[in-house]
């Protein structure tokens, strides 16, 4: 087997019987990279020589015993995402040239333990959109089917993962950028609880909503990531104390005889829902009956408000942030002599025109006289969505969904339409916006052979229990 | 409700973004479409609804303001467009 194809749990028991080196599986990687990145467009920025001195150093550590559950495991970021000497440009041209000086905390904890950097990934510029059509750099074709997007917006780490380029990577999802390219490549993704993660090192988009989470080849290797990333941070006000739990511990646990899932029937009855996706949803849906679970119809009725509110709070929260983008302090800077021309010539080469519209709406849902109609209306809806949540969970454990309503879906066919591609986060919408985990398992592909992903949502903090679940179905 | 290309100039203006004519025309004419879809939640009664800005029930996160060393001060600088004796070089603010 080539070692590209490892995944963690195999790559750590290869490594630490001394079968093959971290030299080895990196070069492995690079070597994939190499063949298919031309094609899948899947990395901005490629380490060849640092990944392969960091994976002599993390072959050291092995040697030595000195090991924990990520050393020596190559890895591939979403450029939003700060990596220390690493080119970090958010897939924007105004940070093209930008190289951060310090690791996004989740990065630091596993570069300390010796985990091997391969690269960079490509992902819509600062996580905005849904097919990763909306990057500077390119649109990453699906490895699935090429003439397909990848999904977004992180598109280049699922298509990596997905094509074997690295052994798992490590992205953001502030409405569905990790589930959704999940579903779309046939892999596992994981948008935490909002909170359980720390979020600094990471290109800002919605701050109320952005978090971090790893996309990987199985669920197994979900807990491994989740455990060693996971957990509170000084440099993150917004990080939670809540001790983390052993997540492989809770894997194990789950007893389905004692689970009540809920189906939440607003989620079925979506026009755009792809029979094939729905009727894939409702078969791990009755795998789990058989298993033992009890199944439940449950109602949220303030999903079809998800994505109003989503679009409001996020183009608000997103325009603000990216103020601080203007050519001055770092990044590429017009050569201006006014400043006003300094500011509004740098952003208007370093931006994609989905950026500029985001600030747009944001700078214009934040003006007086707007500001009550849209940006506050929004966040007393958001109250009531959580609401549906908070309610929804005494009833039961957990909320099976299609994580998209469906497959990969052809380059261009909805680039040119804001609002389609905005209606695609319909099924991670409401969960991004209560702060609630959301897991997207790989369940099978379409006649035509692109992968199925089915959503677990749980309530907050529940991550070892979705992914319990999400283990379940990948089994079945 | 429908956005004016004039209105598209304004914020773009408050916003410091430079945009050609066609964007403004396109901007103009996805944003429209987007503001439209938004008045769904006006069917929402939302009276006596506290707002929701953040989800993780924490207040008031503190720690001790006490200087640290920045021991990354050369690459920081590094990064910057423009410098004078390690200081940041801008256009003069006033005239």
């Amino acid at each position: 087997m080539e070692l590209n194809r490892l995944t963690i749990k195999q790559a750590r028991a290869g490594l630490d019987s001394g079968k093959f080196t971290s030299v080895d599986l990196t070069t492995a990687c690079l070597k994939r990279i190499k063949e298919r990145n031309t094609e899948i467009n899947a990395f901005i920025t490629v380490c060849e020589k640092s990944a392969l001195a960091e994976a002599e150093a993390a072959d050291v550590l092995i040697k030595n015993k000195k090991i924990k559950p990520l050393t020596g495991i190559p890895f591939s970021v979403k450029d939003a995402i700060c990596t220390a000497g690493v080119r970090s440009t958010g897939a924007a041209k105004i940070l093209d040239n930008y190289i951060p000086p310090f690791n996004a905390t989740v990065i630091k904890k596993i570069r300390e333990q010796g985990g091997v950097l391969l690269g960079k990934n490509n992902c819509d510029t600062f996580g905005h959109g849904a097919s990763n059509e909306n990057s500077m750099y390119g649109p990453v074709p699906n490895p699935h089917d090429t003439t397909k997007v990848a999904g977004g917006s992180s598109g280049g780490s699922a298509a990596a993962v997905a094509d074997n380029m690295c052994i798992y990577a490590i992205a953001e999802d502030t409405g569905g950028s990790i589930r959704y390219p999940a579903s779309f490549c046939g892999i596992v993704g994981l948008r935490p609880s909002y909170g359980r993660n720390s979020r600094y090192g990471i290109m800002p988009m919605a701050s109320s909503l952005d978090t971090v989470g790893p996309m990987t080849k199985t669920v197994e290797d979900m807990a491994i990531v989740m455990q060693e990333i996971a957990g509170q941070d000084v440099l993150d006000a917004t990080t939670v104390p809540d001790v983390v739990p052993n997540y492989e511990k809770e894997l194990s646990k789950i007893d389905l005889g004692k689970l009540t899932v809920g189906v939440p029937k607003e989620y079925f009855s979506v026009d755009a829902l792809d029979p094939e996706v729905k009727s894939a949803t409702l078969t791990a849906i009755e795998k789990l009956k058989q298993a033992g679970a009890t199944i439940k119809e449950v109602s949220l009725p303030m999903t079809k408000y998800a994505i109003a509110v989503y679009y409001i709070v996020v183009p608000c929260e997103d325009s603000s942030n990216l103020g601080r983008l203007d050519g001055v302090r770092y990044g590429v800077r017009a050569d201006e002599k006014s400043l006003y021309d300094l500011y509004a010539k740098s952003r208007e080469a370093g931006f994609p025109e989905e950026v500029k519209r985001r600030i747009l709406i944001g700078t214009y849902a934040l003006s007086a006289g707007y500001y009550d109609a849209y940006y506050k209306k929004a966040q007393k809806v958001r109250t009531l969505i959580i609401r549906d949540f908070e309610k929804v969970f005494q009833e039961v454990d957990v909320l099976i969904t299609p994580t998209s309503p469906f497959p990969a879906f052809a380059l261009g066919e909805k680039s040119f339409d804001p609002m389609a591609m905005y209606l695609a986060d319909v099924f991670m919408a409401p969960a991004s916006l209560a702060g609630v985990p959301g897991l997207s398992v790989p369940y099978g592909k379409t006649k035509s052979g692109l992968p199925i992903g089915v959503q677990i949502i749980g309530p907050r903090l529940s991550e070892g229990l979705v992914m319990g679940v999400g283990e379940a179905i990948e089994k079945n | 409700m429908a956005l004016s290309l004039e209105e598209v100039r304004k914020i773009a203006k408050l916003a410091r973004l430079n945009l050609t004519e066609a964007e403004e025309k396109r901007h103009a004419e996805t944003i429209s479409v987007v503001l439209d879809y938004m008045n769904i939640l006006n069917e929402v009664n939302t009276d006596g609804v506290e707002i929701t800005s953040q989800v993780t029930g924490l207040s008031d996160v503190m720690r001790p303001d006490e200087p640290r060393n920045c021991e990354i001060k050369k690459e920081l600088i590094n990064q910057m467009p423009e410098t004078e004796d390690n200081e940041l070089k801008v256009p003069a603010v006033f005239e």
